[in-house]
């Protein structure tokens, strides 16, 4: 119990010593790494917690893509912090300290940790989707059962803001913006020897755990938004060593505006579906009338495909967009 | 106390050592280079040593085919990472230290 306090407070001396770090830094290049350490010790803490799936999405996510494509954005822009005046520091600061007082404030209210009277664990609910769910749909991992199919709607949501966030993504930096100066050859990491023989090798195996992630979900951590993560991240990682023309030619852009609203649309789809069935939305007991839970599971099954594509290919494109833009310039 | 559970627990305690002296290495060394190399023993001598001493104390085998599959990757791309930073480094021409010179 000890060693696991001591765990506790060094993650999160860690974790704060990060942040002032990045709050006291003019590089933004440097900045965005130390984001992607305090994304790391974030997800340890989560670990510590036993929410894997929670850490396993804040690792892909918060490490992985996001740094990558805060460092496209940073090429497209100047990687140095603007100063401001003294003066104008003040609201901010104002803000902060009452932002974090009331946060602090309300923390009071929040059960002592590890607690066993706290509402997560008395309310009737848990008990029933620890135990509901093994008859209902017969998977190991509740936070799937929960995510993909009791909490299906909110998902689906989900899926709606990564969807936009894509498509605002496109729009503005996108096949609709009207490119004026030709497509210059930048310096591409292919020349690196070893860099290209090893991320050529590393490939399949990316692709492959993506594709682990997105069916082993029901069994252990992981689901689809982790593994359109990972599908993404190996793209992008082809895109940056071997340059933006070489992967579009295995993944090329008209392919990827396809199958961005497909995702989407095979979510929603099925929902109709299960209305057309005669169910509620997204009730896939109607899937299989006879035998419930496997109707269920191929619900499931369904639905993290569904967010697999849509994830993957808005990353994808997103990081195209920024890097053919900073090619175009 | 059987001789496998010494035997990780010397794996387990060089690779922390190797994962300190690294972190030491990285404040202490006086330019890029010399930092990238202590770095490169964090990762390989120290995170490797650590998961062969976890690998001797796994009683499953999917945990210990986890644990090489782990250790595997970790020997590609740490060196890779390595190396890339310095070459890149170079090209960039970040001078080389050398003995006399003050810290960079």
């Amino acid at each position: 119990m000890t060693a696991f306090v001591l765990v506790n407070i060094s993650l999160f001396a860690i974790l704060g010593a990060t942040a002032l770090a990045i709050t006291r830094m003019r590089a933004l290049y440097e900045a965005t790494m130390l984001t992607a350490l305090f994304s790391l010790v974030t997800g340890s803490l989560f670990v510590l917690l036993d929410a894997v799936d929670v850490a396993f999405t804040e690792a892909a996510v918060g490490v992985g893509i996001s740094t990558v494509l805060l460092l496209g954005v940073l090429s497209l822009t100047r990687s140095r912090e603007a100063v401001t005046p003294r003066r104008r520091r003040l609201p901010a600061a104002l803000v902060v300290l009452f932002a974090g007082g009331a946060l602090g404030y309300a923390a009071q209210d929040l059960p002592p940790f590890g607690s066993a009277t706290t509402p997560v664990r008395d309310h009737p609910v848990t008990e029933t989707y620890l135990v509901q769910s093994q008859q209902d749909m017969g998977i190991p991992n509740t936070v799937t059962s929960v995510l993909a199919s009791y909490r299906g709607l909110d998902t689906l949501g989900e899926l709606v803001v990564v969807f936009t966030a894509g498509v605002t993504v496109l729009l503005l930096l996108g096949p609709l913006t009207r490119r004026n100066h030709p497509v210059k050859k930048d310096l591409v990491l292919a020349d690196y020897r070893v860099l290209r023989v090893v991320s050529g090798v590393l490939m399949p195996f990316i692709l492959l755990f993506a594709l682990y992630v997105l069916f082993h979900g029901d069994y252990g951590a992981g689901g689809g938004f982790q593994a359109g993560v990972i599908f993404a991240s190996g793209f992008v990682l082809y895109g940056l060593v071997f340059g933006l023309d070489r992967v579009q030619q295995v993944l090329p852009q008209a392919v990827l505006w396809v199958l961005i609203p497909l995702g989407l649309l095979l979510f929603m789809g099925l929902g109709v579906a299960t209305v057309l069935l005669g169910g509620s939305f997204l009730d896939y007991d109607t899937l299989r009338p006879d035998d419930t839970a496997a109707g269920q599971r191929l619900g499931i099954l369904l639905v993290e495909t569904a967010i697999g594509l849509t994830v993957a290919t808005v990353m994808t494109s997103v990081f195209f967009s920024f890097t053919g833009r900073g090619a175009s310039r | 106390m059987t001789v496998i559970e010494v035997l990780s627990g010397v794996l387990l305690a060089a690779g922390a050592f190797f994962v300190v002296t690294g972190a030491v290495g990285l404040v202490r060394f006086p330019d890029f280079y010399t930092r990238i190399h202590a770095v490169g023993v964090t990762d390989s001598a120290g995170a490797g040593l650590i998961l062969l001493g976890l690998l001797l104390r796994t009683t499953e085998w999917e945990v210990g085919l986890r644990l090489l599959i782990i250790l595997l990757f970790m020997v590609i791309t740490s060196p890779t990472a390595a190396h890339t930073l310095a070459q890149a480094a170079r090209r960039d021409g970040v001078p080389v230290w050398r003995a006399g010179d003050t810290r960079r």
